[in-house]
């Protein structure tokens, strides 16, 4: 019945063949060509590919239109000039208001999203029964799905003339107003994927703490929080880049001064909401006012590409840790 | 040292607390939305149900002003955005998911498809305004608003292809292979289709957000006063089709919206109210429909 | 695109290089049992090693598998059995850095299965493979069995239909899904779903039909059904089965080939296995003392 051999030294047959160059073959594209597979392949690869050529184009177009500003503005004017006033004679290109405008929007947004954020991702995680998540999770993701131009209304119609009530002679649009609102908006960004990063720490490091006694609480905060840390740090790194990236809210709801304070309750004027200024009109197409959009647009980038990139390291690291 | 019953007891104390904290955390963001939703539905429910400021253009009279234009214009929109985005992004995700050989220039194309989804859209703006505009000498046409909004969405597309892809068990793709398929046999026979319903959802996903993106569209200068439609995309003669549309000057849902919130009259913060409150009905019912589905294929498919 | 089958298949005739004969009992070696070694080999492997990337996983396997038997495939967890399995229909083509060396000849045709100017598509349309986990298409019990026939290029729905219902009765599970073709595999039981995945693999009429493990994710009575269709369906086709089931292996199979750290250690046949071990390595792991 049987023709099986037991060993390569008993079998005359296999030891008279010696593998030959040919046979040993490399898997990847073996066999007869198939040029069709190859062309679907080739299609596939260039779908994919342009993304990286959508991002070379922003920074080329970044980087050649503001080429004609910085000819008439010196980069150090632009990076350390404290008054920004395009339209003035002579015209002032300091970057520094809008940054303020920036970082205080962004930091009152931040001020708001991060705690309720992690409490609410802890809370989901480490706590929700399953019925209550699967229904507050969506919900509150439609927190992000209001468009921001909602959002902008809410600060400018609701939010500024109410802190007008608590605080006395403040303007009713402030950084502090569409900040606030921002936050609102980001709290879902962090919270989302912080709770997922929370819940792909593995069960057994809970069960450890819990065998020692240890409560949700202190399970949740000094073992699930801190194994979770990077993938955590990811998604606070993504809520500061949408902060920064915003535009409609500020463009509404910031006052659209350019302010060189940090007092969030003045009145301000983000790098996003600039350009938007610029594009409804205010400056003629073509003069060095108009080219500094693309100026500020180039630092806005830079920013939002750190950060994206930071956040894409934590993410990949946590990912490799579990 | 506590003793070991007032230990549990002090423990069981703090998570019913932090219990609580959370609970009202979660419910602060909702009903803080909801307080400011009532208020929008108060400030603009006068001309919600008028049937004419559906079919009525934009005008200088706040009386007589509507949403007819945008509201087309924001549909046009996001079918174009959606043809243009959905087969470039599906297919980049099927590159990278299942062709794509783990190498440096793989890692660079995903490390960018990751800091592309993070770019503020207004940067998307500004590439439209450089490359489309001035570059290309387009026309502010509904064209490049879907081109800069189909750029926008592209990495949601892509992310969300993948995650379905790689959702589908290696055994089915196995089982394919061992029946002699080719790749795209398996890719085209199985991949595609077990997937259709996370890039469904996703894609509805993106939509809504395209849909409610009005920063990338002011920055290509859509902020205009348009009180006419497209052509039709339909003619009574052939070849019946008429691609004259996508040429056309538009505007869109929220960028009327701000348009109105920027005067300062009162009827027109109204106005901006009542548009507030479609637009929003638009995109929360898209997000609806997308966490519906998403249930219902999580209930569905059990591999 | 490019549908398999559309290029012809290397014939008996076509002159080939390195082609040579089925072994014959002339070239078996003083190893196999005496009685008259079948003339016709479906499968022989020659010096084969396997790698992945740089770790061997076969080490220089001989060995002949005749025609219309079942062969078992038997070994620790690790020992390459099912390495070898794989390299039989070249699933290992699907993951980068895979490398074999050595060959697989595939008679009558004689050719290479694993040489490079096969193309491993169409060689799986020759033979099929049934996975340790049920795995159906998530589509209806009729598209499953039909898939493989498409592929084959099989288009008319007569044809297609006549052929699924053949597929079916072979893996005794005709009588239980006839009135339901069109509902979804996955309504299915376990041990139902995977003789649908016999089906699907018979469809395509392969001459050689691999077993991973296929009982391993379902209940004794469904185990004794699959098994009973694997004696029913050599005479139609050779088969190879892997099995971490001794039981099995004596139950199913004509000989039997015990492997250990990817090296073959013993191949005989079944009963004589079983019986009288040749190597001290073999009695030890068929008595349990490992593995």
């Amino acid at each position: 019945m049987s023709s099986a051999t037991p060993e390569p030294r008993d079998q005359q047959v296999a030891t008279a063949v010696k593998p030959r160059p040919d046979s040993v073959s490399p898997l990847f594209g073996s066999g007869r060509p198939r040029w069709g597979e190859r062309l679907v392949e080739w299609l596939l690869f260039l779908a994919a590919f342009i993304s990286v050529v959508v991002t070379m184009g922003i920074v080329a177009i970044l980087l050649w239109e503001s080429s004609t500003f910085f000819r008439s503005v010196p980069t150090l004017e632009f990076l350390t000039g404290r008054v920004w006033a395009p339209t003035f004679e002579p015209p002032h290109f300091g970057i520094l208001p809008l940054l303020c405008g920036t970082v205080v929007t962004t930091g009152v947004a931040l001020l708001v999203a991060l705690p309720i954020g992690s409490i609410v991702a802890v809370y989901m995680s480490e706590y929700a029964p399953f019925a209550v998540r699967e229904f507050l999770k969506p919900t509150l993701e439609l927190l992000s799905a209001i468009p921001t131009v909602v959002y902008g209304y809410f600060a400018l119609v609701y939010v500024g003339p109410t802190l007008q009530r608590l605080f006395a002679d403040i303007p009713g649009a402030n950084m502090l107003s569409a900040g606030m609102v921002m936050g609102l908006m980001i709290i879902p960004y962090i919270s989302s994927l912080s709770e997922d990063a929370m819940r792909s720490v593995p069960m057994l490091l809970r069960e450890g703490a819990y065998a020692l006694g240890a409560n949700r609480l202190i399970t949740a905060f000094k073992v699930v929080y801190p194994a979770a840390l990077s993938g955590i740090g990811s998604a606070y790194i993504l809520g500061i880049s949408r902060a920064i990236g915003e535009t409609m809210i500020v463009a509404i709801a910031a006052g659209g001064q350019p302010n060189f304070t940090l007092d969030p309750r003045q009145p301000g004027l983000t790098i996003t909401a600039y350009i938007v200024q610029v594009s409804m009109g205010d400056l003629p197409r073509g003069s060095v006012g108009y080219q500094s959009i693309f100026a500020a647009g180039l630092l806005l980038f830079v920013f939002t590409l750190g950060f994206n990139i930071l956040g894409y390291l934590l993410r990949k690291r946590f990912r490799e840790s579990y | 040292m506590a003793s070991i019953p007032e230990l549990i007891v002090r423990l069981k104390r703090q998570d019913r607390w932090f219990a609580v904290l959370g609970l009202a955390c979660t419910l602060v963001g909702l009903v803080t939305l909801l307080i400011l939703l009532a208020g929008l539905i108060r400030d603009g429910h006068h001309r919600l149900f008028d049937p004419a400021f559906y079919a009525s253009f934009p005008s200088a009279r706040a009386a007589r002003a509507g949403i007819l234009s945008p509201l087309v214009g924001s549909i046009l929109l996001a079918f174009v955005t959606i043809l243009l985005a959905v087969p470039l992004g599906v297919a980049a995700g099927v590159y990278l998911e299942e062709y794509a050989p783990r190498n440096i220039w793989t890692t660079l194309i995903e490390i960018n498809i990751a800091n592309l989804a993070g770019v503020p859209s207004i940067i998307f703006g500004l590439l439209a305004l450089g490359a489309l505009i001035y570059g290309l000498h387009l026309d502010r046409s509904l064209l490049v608003g879907g081109i800069t909004l189909a750029l926008l969405i592209l990495p949601i597309v892509i992310v969300t292809t993948r995650e379905a892809l790689r959702a589908i068990p290696q055994g089915i793709r196995e089982a394919a292979y061992a029946l002699g398929a080719t790749k795209w046999q398996v890719v085209r026979h199985h991949l595609i289709p077990y997937s259709l319903g996370g890039i469904a959802t996703g894609t509805i996903i993106a939509m809504s957000r395209a849909l409610g993106e009005s920063a990338p569209l002011m920055t290509i200068g859509a902020l205009t006063f348009i009180t006419f439609l497209p052509p039709p995309p339909i003619r009574s003669q052939p070849p019946f089709v008429n691609f004259q549309w996508l040429n056309s000057e538009f505007t869109a849902m929220p960028i009327q919206m701000f348009n109105w919130i920027s005067r300062p009259q009162a009827e027109f913060s109204a106005l901006a109210a009542t548009a507030g409150v479609v637009l929003i009905l638009m995109t929360l019912s898209l997000n609806a429909v997308a966490i519906i589905l998403r249930y219902r294929l999580r209930k569905r498919i059990k591999w | 695109m490019n549908e398999p089958g559309s290029t012809p298949w290397p014939k008996e005739n076509v002159p080939r290089e390195n082609v040579s004969p089925p072994p014959s009992s002339s070239t078996a070696s003083a190893g196999s049992i005496g009685a008259g070694v079948d003339a016709n080999c479906k499968l022989v492997v020659r010096d084969l090693s396997f790698f992945y990337g740089p770790k061997q996983a076969l080490k220089q396997i001989n060995l002949s598998i005749p025609q219309n038997t079942v062969t078992a495939l038997i070994g620790p967890s690790g020992c390459g059995k099912t390495t070898l399995l794989r390299c039989l229909n070249r699933m290992h083509d699907l993951y980068p850095g895979n490398r074999y060396v050595g060959e697989i000849r595939m008679y009558p045709e004689g050719i290479n299965i694993i040489g490079r100017d096969v193309d491993p598509m169409e060689m799986r349309l020759r033979v099929g493979m049934v996975f340790q986990k049920p795995n159906p298409f998530p589509k209806s019990i009729f598209e499953n069995v039909a898939f493989g026939l498409r592929l084959a290029g099989l288009r008319s729905s007569t044809q297609i239909e006549e052929r699924v219902e053949k597929s079916l009765r072979s893996a005794a599970l005709w009588d239980e899904v006839k009135d339901r073709l069109k509902e979804s595999a996955y309504a299915l039981s376990g041990g139902q779903q995977q003789r649908l995945c016999i089906a699907r693999a018979l469809a395509p009429e392969p001459g050689v039909l691999l077993f991973d493990e296929p009982t391993s994710a379902l209940d004794p009575a469904s185990t004794a059904r699959i098994e009973d269709l694997v004696y029913e369906l050599k005479d139609r086709l050779t088969i190879v089965i892997v099995t971490h089931n001794m039981q099995q292996a004596a139950r199913v199979s004509d000989q039997t080939c015990f492997f250990y750290h990817g090296e073959l250690i013993e191949a005989n046949a079944t009963s004589e296995m079983f019986e009288h071990p040749r190597q001290e390595l073999t009695s030890r792991y068929l008595t349990g003392q490992f593995g």
